[in-house]
């Protein structure tokens, strides 16, 4: 009971505290670029839910039985091929992740359209696998890290979306139109976001 | 860009005239996590634009034998290789800096600037120009580093490259000393996002053409 309790606090520290969009600047070029309207920021947050929620736990798994010092699969201290493997593992998911929607669900495949294959150079999915690592969790914990991150990620995303979209009707000085004041509003999330983390 | 560029505009023009964190939004990702010192944020600027300069020479040597299917996964892993040995450059010789950027230097790997230039420059470009262009993108988001993270650190904490400029207000044996307040929000993420926000607005008024159309 209380490794559940330690799990679930692990999710809200992910998904609140430890944002990997406004604590970490994570996923900053997407997060920026493609806010412009809800449902495509919704579209692309499930996916990379979806797609941290298998990266994550599967390089920690690489990590754990391959790269790792004296590893029980090789017994070499491999750690340095770790950003090479973990791209590698990522673009990997990726397209079998492309291929398989495309198969069975087309509607969700259509709705997602480009925002697939740009995930695999979203920073926030090899920012997650890093910091699994760093962080040496196991297993279960880079499950749950792995989904917490990307949910947490997906809801930064939706609500600058809804906040560009409201700010429209505003009357911004010229100068700072559309990317300087995005920054700035940003900033200001990540001010609420701050709140999470009690300070 | 269909006249040719000499060096020199290979390698300015990016730093100011067409930014790639102002203008292009690129690479923001990892520029404003490594920028509450200045010292990780010369580091960090040197390392993007190694592997920029290097990654796209690599690239432009062997444009014309890629095919274009599996282009991305070869470009990926060169500026995979690339940041690896800058990784374990910094784990040999600068151990503490490393500890400090921590994830950071990885990312350099889905840094847009590197993938977006070895894309969209070095594939079209020669070897020589694509180095330049290179040099000069990294030094466009060095740029941008270098200004937040002097001004993150002189204000947030009184001191540049760790050496004090404007003095703590502490109390020293019963007597005050020194005068100056460190603002704590420069030490935290959102002030990043300000200080990016209204560079991005000065660089648009002095190029007015820059501004989107909303």
């Amino acid at each position: 009971m209380e490794e559940i309790w330690e799990l679930f606090r692990l999710f809200l520290r992910s998904a609140f505290v430890e944002n990997l969009a406004l604590a970490y600047f994570l996923g900053m070029c997407t997060f920026l670029a493609v806010s412009k309207n809800v449902k495509t920021a919704l579209g692309l947050g499930i996916a990379v839910i979806a797609v941290q929620a298998i990266t994550v736990p599967v390089n920690q798994l690489i990590f754990d039985l391959v790269l790792k010092e004296n590893a029980p699969l090789l017994q070499a201290d491999l750690k340095f091929l770790g950003l090479i493997c973990y791209i590698g593992v990522i673009a990997a998911i990726v397209q079998i992740l492309e291929m398989l929607l495309d198969r069975f669900f087309p509607a969700l495949y259509n709705a997602l359209g480009i925002f697939l294959p740009l995930i695999t150079v979203n920073c926030a999915i090899l920012g997650g696998t890093l910091f699994m690592v760093e962080r040496e969790y196991n297993f279960s914990q880079s499950v749950v890290y792995g989904v917490g991150s990307g949910f947490g990620w997906a809801i930064a995303i939706v609500a600058l979306a809804g906040i560009r979209e409201k700010m429209r009707y505003s009357d911004v000085p010229i100068g700072l139109r559309g990317l300087g004041i995005t920054f700035i509003t940003v900033g200001l999330m990540a001010l609420g976001f701050l709140a999470f983390s009690g300070v | 860009m269909s006249k040719k560029q000499s060096a020199s505009q290979l390698i300015l023009d990016p730093v100011f005239k067409n930014n790639p964190i102002a203008l292009q939004i690129l690479g923001i990702c990892s520029a404003l996590a490594v920028t509450t010192k200045l010292s990780t944020s010369i580091t960090m600027a040197i390392a993007v634009t190694l592997v920029t300069a290097f990654s796209s020479a690599a690239i432009a040597s062997i444009r014309n034998y890629i095919p274009s299917s599996i282009r991305m996964i070869v470009q990926m892993t060169i500026i995979a290789s690339m940041v690896m040995v800058v990784d374990q450059i910094l784990q040999a010789y600068a151990f503490k800096l490393s500890k400090e950027l921590s994830v950071f230097v990885g990312l350099i790997i889905t840094n847009c600037i590197v993938m977006g230039r070895a894309e969209g420059f070095a594939m079209k470009n020669s070897t020589y120009d694509s180095f330049l262009d290179g040099i000069g993108n990294g030094l466009g988001y060095g740029f941008i580093l270098l200004v937040v993270g002097f001004f993150r650190e002189l204000f947030g904490s009184g001191t540049v490259l760790g050496i004090t400029v404007l003095r703590k207000l502490e109390r020293v044996d019963g007597v005050w000393q020194g005068w100056y307040e460190p603002n704590g929000l420069m030490l935290l993420s959102p002030s990043a996002f300000f200080i990016i926000g209204i560079i991005i607005w000065i660089i648009r008024t002095r190029y007015p053409e820059q501004v989107e159309k909303a």
